[in-house]
C-alpha cells in the first residue's frame, strides 16, 4: 500500500498535477473583503473565490471580463485566468470591496 | 412581547442619532406614527431578499408573507403596493417564482422596482419576466399619474462600481416626463438605493442622485422613497421629504456603526420588530406609518 502510493505521487508529481492542485490559488472573501488584495497568477491558473461571509457577493471584473454573479454564503466560484492583464475586481453588491488579479504569461 | 425586547428595541430603532448630510440634517428612527390613519395612499415595502437564508432570517419568506396578510387586513386598501427592490437576494428565476407565489396575494396592485440584487450579472431579464413594470421604458423607469399626484419610478442598480448610477438615458427621460408637470402637483419619487449621499462608504448613494434632485427643485413637494438600507431614516431637504424603508427580511446597522453594512443578526421577537411594511397618506404634508411586523 505505502508503495503504491509513493508510486502514485511520484506519478502526479512528475506530471505536475498534484503540485497544481495543492496550490490551487484561492480568493477568501470574509468580513466584506477580498483576500489577498493582490493575487499574482500564470495563464491557465484557475482560482477560486470563496465565499466566508454572512452576505452574497460578487466578483465582478471592471472591464467586464469575467462575473461571478451572486456567491452564496458558503459558496465557491471558480474562474480560469488565459490572458495576461491586470484585472480589477469588485462587488456589484458592495462596490467599496475592490481588488486585484495579475496575470502573467505562463513559461513556454 | 417581552418588556426587556421591546426596550432593546427602541435602543435599536434609535430615535435622535444625527447624522450630517448638507444644511437639512439627516434624521434616524421611525417616522412618527398616526394610528388614526383611516384611508391610506399606497404602501411600499422593500428588499425581501427571497432565497436569503442566514441567521439574521431564515425565513424570508415567512416574514414577506407575514407582511402581505398584513397590508391585505389594512381597513381601506392602498392604490397600490411599490416594492422598492431586492425582492430577491441572488435574482434567480426560482427565487423570483418564490417571491411572485407570496407577492400575488397582495389585494391591491403591485410595483416592484429592481435592487442590484435582483439584477446580479447584469442580467434584467429574470426580473423583467417577473416584475416588469407595465408600461416601463427598455431601462426599467417609469412614471404614471393618479388622482393628482405624479409618481416616478427610477432604477439605479446598475453599473454598481459607481455606487449606483441613474445614466444619462434616464436623467434625459426624467427631464423631459417631468416637463408638462406643474410645480403644484405632488411629486413622488420611488427608487433602490437613495439619491442622496447617505453612506457612501457602504455605497448607500447614487453617483449621480444630485442632478435628479436638480430636476425635482421646482416642486412644491416631493417625496421621495427608497429601500436598499433596511432601516428608516428620514431628511427633509427643502421641498423634498426623503424616507427610506425598513426591510421585510433582516435590518442592517446604522451608517457607520459597525465594520461593515449587512445582516444583523437579533432574537426573533426583536426581528420582527425591526422589519416591516409603511403606509404613505399624502396630503398638505405626507405622513408615513412605519409598520412592524411584531
Amino acid at each position: 500500500m505505502n508503495r503504491f502510493f509513493i508510486l502514485v505521487m511520484a506519478a502526479l508529481l512528475a506530471s505536475g498535477a498534484s503540485a497544481a492542485a495543492a496550490t490551487t490559488p484561492q480568493v477568501v472573501i470574509r468580513n466584506d473583503a477580498f483576500s489577498p488584495q493582490t493575487l499574482t497568477v500564470t495563464t491557465g491558473t484557475s482560482v477560486a473565490f470563496v465565499n466566508r461571509d454572512d452576505d452574497a457577493h460578487t466578483a465582478t471584473a471592471v472591464d467586464g471580463s469575467f462575473d461571478s454573479k451572486g456567491i452564496d454564503t458558503g459558496g465557491v466560484w471558480r474562474h480560469t485566468f488565459t490572458k495576461p492583464g491586470i484585472y480589477a475586481y469588485f462587488c456589484t453588491l458592495h462596490p467599496f470591496m475592490k481588488a486585484t488579479i495579475v496575470v502573467k504569461a505562463a513559461a513556454q | 412581547m417581552r418588556r426587556a425586547a421591546f426596550l432593546e428595541h427602541v435602543a435599536w430603532t434609535g430615535a435622535g442619532i444625527a447624522y450630517s448630510l448638507g444644511a437639512g440634517g439627516l434624521m434616524a428612527g421611525r417616522a412618527v406614527a398616526s394610528a388614526s390613519a383611516q384611508t391610506v395612499d399606497f404602501v411600499q415595502i422593500s428588499d425581501s431578499h427571497i432565497g436569503f437564508h442566514q441567521a439574521a432570517n431564515p425565513d424570508v419568506a415567512g416574514t414577506l408573507a407575514m407582511a402581505v396578510d398584513a397590508i391585505n387586513a389594512l381597513p381601506s386598501q392602498p392604490a397600490f403596493v411599490v416594492h422598492c427592490g431586492d425582492v430577491t437576494h441572488l435574482s434567480t428565476p426560482a427565487q423570483f417564482d418564490d417571491a411572485r407565489a407570496v407577492l400575488s396575494r397582495l389585494r391591491a396592485p403591485l410595483i416592484a422596482l429592481p435592487g442590484e440584487h435582483d439584477v446580479l450579472g447584469n442580467d434584467f431579464k429574470p426580473y423583467l419576466a417577473a416584475f416588469k413594470i407595465p408600461g416601463s421604458k427598455p431601462g426599467g423607469w417609469s412614471s404614471w399619474d393618479a388622482k393628482g399626484v405624479h409618481y416616478v419610478a427610477l432604477v439605479n442598480v446598475f453599473d454598481f462600481e459607481k455606487m449606483g448610477m441613474l445614466g444619462n438615458d434616464q436623467l434625459d427621460w426624467l427631464a423631459k416626463d417631468l416637463v408638462g408637470v406643474a410645480p403644484s402637483v405632488p411629486v413622488v419619487v420611488f427608487t433602490h438605493a437613495p439619491l442622496y449621499a447617505l453612506y457612501p462608504d457602504w455605497g448607500w448613494t447614487t453617483a449621480d442622485g444630485a442632478a435628479a434632485l436638480a430636476l425635482l427643485r421646482r416642486f412644491d413637494r416631493v417625496t421621495m422613497l427608497s429601500g436598499h438600507i433596511h432601516q428608516v431614516l428620514t431628511h427633509q431637504d427643502g421641498n423634498i421629504v426623503f424616507a427610506s424603508a425598513d426591510s421585510t427580511a433582516y435590518p442592517q446597522p446604522k451608517p457607520g456603526t459597525a465594520a461593515k453594512p449587512g445582516p444583523v443578526t437579533l432574537p426573533h421577537d426583536d426581528l420582527l420588530h425591526a422589519i416591516g411594511y409603511r403606509t404613505v397618506r399624502l396630503g398638505a404634508t405626507p405622513a408615513f406609518e412605519d409598520r412592524a411586523l411584531g
